[in-house]
């Protein structure tokens, strides 16, 4: 019994070991585009640092437990002759000891848990940007009431300035996150939830729906653009702009299929249709990606997507509306031309 | 205690004991019905460990296309299910058929067709779940089954009613099942054995029971109106027509999370018998790991909410839950510190049952602390829903109560069969399930903080998740392989294992004083109870200068033929199918509602009234 409990102690041990190694080895890239630990608002800031604290007491709670583990094992392994060990039932004082030690490890990461709790849902300021968040299956509208904005997919916003979301939906349970900007919030369905964040850092970040809302959950995904002061503006004024009239000839009768065809039932193009079921196309062309940020917006994508919805965003209710190769042409022509 | 057996009018023990699939089908005998749960759940575990390892060969690259996002979603969705219904639950079912009565010195359950019946309910509910596969029409909703996505606007066809009805067939199993085993710990103990005298495993057990007893009728209620929703066209979770779609959320959590302790006490009750066996001391602490126990079933029910954080119940409801959840800690650390020493100032033996024990503690003890991150909401707004809670439960449910599980077929295996698992073999499945374990679950922690979501069957190149998932697919089937091991143990040792005697560990409870398999009717004589170590201080005494403690007076070969066993019935598996045959009806008509209703009906009348006139007056 020695040898394998030498011997088990010893794998247990290399296990432990091999696997620190491993990490230590591959390294872990922590300043990744998704990455919850690299906060780039007030709200994320202030999360990390609860996590951050939680993590040093766990880590140490969890080092003293697996090494105690370790060598009571070691010490405690039964020898060839050992007597039957002394019955101890129990030591009072000691087990009430490691109790009240665990409540004020808890009182200690409870307190600033709880600051964080109300601090990050205070109501906002009435000098908050207000942004309408719609969880669709599966893509987002984002409407900017006080700009009256509508857009899709793809986010913009100020840096330095606290944004008040407004988030809604028409059918299933959804959530909004954007890793590096903070928490999620889930849009539930007959209610309207609100999370206020602050970003601090420009640049260009990654959301996805993190409820489970079916077929192509894994497919709803969004893009955060946080713009300086002259971005920001720059932005607002071309949305706000009218859509642009398409100029070369692929584009013009790109417009003509779109406004004779079922595209219109669901899109709205200011000034040519009004559609709201699906995402708003008013200034498509200004948009990086397509089909809630699955693809980049290519003119050989948008073709792409138009001839088989389905197949790039399984259960996407756009329909395949059986066009012939030179009329999506036309129509991807028209639709990137709407910067 | 030992007239139990009077209430059950008649029966012949060696009725009992017959052999072949007919006495499979009608036995009453707990410790046959245990070893069906055990088998049947077993299987049902294996098909879920596929599931997921198709899961993770499609998760292995980024943009991959293994499987559709559609069977994806319901690999997931059928995973989850099966291994919290149809295999941990069960399989914790099978140590509890089997060990309850031996622990407690019963010859049996209080109520053994009642018994028969929940395994033949459990049975048909894992069939129906499954069968959805065959119809094409696999559930696709998660196992949390969140509304507005399941009501038939958003999920028409059958797939939802297959995990709906599924859910309520496999609820009624375990409902049955729970009564049951508190009536039994509560009625049936020997003489002697006081409530604080019984094995800390009975006293999980007890806990579980009551959890499962309280907390299913929420998910019934759940199911119910969802039912209602979906085939009568009324409006609990329709939030077009005002209804709000968090009050499934609660009513699933209300249940889902007592669910969750109903998974782990039973493992943390085997480890509490492995660890004193194995180190050859008593529990230490065993008040306190009793009372941690109850607290923690307790506490368990007022948590629900700590898997909302997201859904913006307001800065007070979310500190309430956070603090309750952090409660928990506690408990669940004091049980950890006790495990540990009682280890400490033993001769600790390290067999297979052993090294999984010091897995379930070394392994859930992360698990545990993980789960303190997200007990804070401004953790878990950034937890939830990613891997990071993937790995945080698996380290709960795999490391805790699989490990946990592991470890009490290694150490009663011998009890149930009379043969010895291989050590070695048991060795290599251990350590083969230690490193593919960490290796799966491990690199996930990592993946959720980098924001890799769950549920999601595919995911873009650049986000930096391809290289652990590749790691993390390789753990699992290492995980795979593993069970492999254990699997070929398993029948390398059915013929030529190691005969084991009634007591192979040295151990220390009452089911180790009988032959290995026991008798049908368990204890020829029921056995007087003087601790909570009752075998150990007949062999051993108390260790203090005390005297062992006198064992029970052997029994006479009339005394053994004037034991009364329950004899078989029928009853049970047709009231099983008979029920299923109602349920089952409402995906194909309701003429066959009726009819299966009928038919439940006279099951029940016939089970209800059955009557077995005693041997002796047959002639």
């Amino acid at each position: 019994m020695t040898r394998h409990g030498r011997l088990a102690t010893a794998l247990l041990l290399l296990t432990v070991l091999a696997l620190g190694a491993g990490c230590g080895l591959v390294g872990w890239e922590w300043d990744t585009k998704m990455s919850t630990v690299q906060p780039k608002s007030e709200f994320g800031r202030m999360t990390h640092d609860i996590f951050m604290l939680i993590s040093w007491w766990t880590l140490g709670i969890f080092i003293a437990v697996e090494a105690g583990l370790l060598y009571v094992c070691w010490r405690f392994r039964d020898r060839p002759g050992a007597p039957i060990p002394k019955q101890v039932h129990g030591h009072t004082p000691l087990e009430i000891s490691w109790t009240i030690a665990f409540a004020l490890v808890l009182v200690v990461i409870g307190i600033p848990t709880i600051r964080v709790i109300f601090k990050t849902q205070e109501v906002p300021a009435a000098t908050a940007l207000r942004v309408d968040v719609v969880g669709r299956q599966w893509w987002w509208e984002f409407q900017y009431p006080g700009q009256k904005i509508v857009t899709a997919n793809e986010l913009h916003l100020p840096v330095g300035q606290t944004v008040a979301f407004h988030l809604h939906g028409p059918d299933v349970i959804h959530s909004f996150w954007v890793p590096q900007l903070g928490g999620k919030r889930d849009v539930v369905p007959a209610r309207v939830n609100r999370i206020v964040l602050t970003p601090e850092v420009p640049g260009e970040y990654i959301g996805q729906c993190a409820e489970y809302c079916g077929a192509s959950h894994a497919n709803m995904r969004f893009r955060v653009f946080v713009h300086d002061k002259a971005g920001w503006e720059s932005w607002v004024a071309g949305q706000q702009a009218a859509p642009a009239e398409p100029k070369d000839e692929l584009a013009v009768k790109g417009k003509e299929i779109f406004a004779q065809s079922a595209c219109v039932g669901c899109h709205t193009i200011t000034g040519v249709s009004a559609g709201t079921l699906g995402p708003n196309l008013s200034h498509f062309g200004s948009r990086t990606t397509l089909a809630a940020g699955i693809m980049k917006a290519t003119p050989e994508n948008v073709m792409k997507w138009i001839e088989d919805p389905a197949r790039h965003k399984p259960g996407a209710l756009m329909p395949n509306l059986g066009l012939r190769d030179e009329q999506t042409k036309a129509l991807a022509a028209y639709l990137l031309s709407l910067k | 205690m030992a007239t139990h057996a009077a209430f059950m009018p008649g029966g012949a023990t060696k009725e009992a004991a017959a052999t072949g699939v007919w006495s499979w089908i009608t036995t009453v005998d707990h410790k046959r019905i245990g070893i069906l749960y055990g088998v049947t759940a077993f299987i049902f575990f294996l098909m879920g460990g596929i599931e997921a390892l198709i899961m993770r060969a499609q998760l292995a690259r980024p943009d991959s296309d293994l499987v559709s996002a559609q069977t994806f979603n319901e690999l997931f969705t059928m995973h989850g299910t099966t291994m919290v219904f149809l295999a941990i639950m069960p399989l914790s079912a099978a140590f509890f058929n089997y060990m309850i009565p031996l622990q407690i010195g019963a010859r049996d359950v209080a109520f053994p067709r009642l018994n028969a019946l929940s395994y033949w309910i459990f049975l048909s509910g894992g069939l129906f779940l499954n069968s959805s596969f065959l119809f094409g029409a696999a559930p696709d909703g998660g196992w949390f089954g969140y509304t507005t996505l399941t009501t038939r606007q958003f999920s028409p066809g059958h797939s939802i009613d297959f995990w709906m009805l599924g859910l309520q067939i496999l609820g009624i199993a375990s409902m049955l099942a729970g009564f049951n085993f508190i009536v039994t710990i509560v009625n049936m103990r020997a003489p002697g054995m006081t409530l604080m005298r019984m094995p800390v495993f009975i006293w999980m057990s007890l806990v579980v029971q009551f959890l499962v007893v309280l907390a299913f009728p929420a998910i019934t209620v759940a199911l119910i109106l969802l039912m209602f929703d979906r085939f009568f066209g009324t409006l609990f979770y329709a939030a077009a027509a005002g209804a709000d779609p968090l009050l499934w959320q609660h009513l699933f959590w209300i249940f889902g999370h007592p669910e969750v302790y109903i998974l782990i006490l039973p493992a943390m009750g085997i480890v509490s018998e492995v660890l004193p066996t194995f180190a050859r001391k008593p529990l230490f602490g065993a008040p306190v790991v009793i009372y941690s126990g109850i607290m923690i079933g307790f506490f368990g029910f007022g948590v629900w909410s700590h898997h909302m954080f997201s859904v913006g119940m307001g800065p007070v409801a979310d500190s309430v839950f956070s603090i309750a959840t952090m409660l928990i800690a506690v408990p669940t650390g004091v049980k950890i510190l006790n495990w540990i020493s009682t280890l400490w100032g033993g001769t600790i033996r390290f067999t297979s049952a052993l090294l999984f024990s010091l897995g379930f503690i070394a392994m859930f003890t992360m698990g545990g602390l993980s789960g303190v991150m997200h007990a804070s909401p401004p953790v878990d707004l950034q937890q939830t829903d990613t891997y990071f809670v993937v790995a945080h439960f698996h380290y709960v449910l795999f490391g805790g109560s699989i490990f946990g599980l592991f470890s009490g077929f290694y150490y009663w295996w011998p009890k149930m069969t009379g043969r010895l698992l291989d050590e070695r073999l048991g060795k290599l499945h251990f350590w083969l399930m230690m490193i593919g374990f960490n290796m799966t679950f491990f690199p996930q922690h990592y993946l959720g903080l980098i924001g890799m979501p769950r549920r999601i069957y595919t995911y873009a190149a650049d986000l930096n998740w391809g290289f652990w998932n590749m790691v993390s697919t390789i753990g699992a089937f290492i995980i795979a392989l593993s069970i492999l091991v254990f699997i070929v143990n398993v029948f390398k040792t059915r013929r030529s294992g190691q005969v084991a005697g009634p007591d192979p560990w040295d151990a220390r409870t009452l089911e180790w004083a009988i032959p290995s398999p026991p008798p049908v009717y368990n204890f020829a004589s029921i056995p007087t109870v003087h601790g909570r170590d009752e075998l150990w201080l007949q062999k051993h005494g108390d260790g203090h200068g005390g005297a062992p403690v006198p064992k029970p007076a052997p029994a006479s070969a009339k005394d053994i033929a004037a034991i009364h066993m329950p004899p078989p019935s029928y009853w049970p598996i047709l009231l099983a199918l008979a029920l299923t045959v109602m349920l089952s009806g409402l995906l194909i008509s309701y003429y066959q509602v009726v009819l299966g209703g009928l038919l439940t009906l006279y099951c029940m009348f016939k089970f209800a009234l059955e009557y077995h006139r005693p041997a002796q007056e047959a002639h």
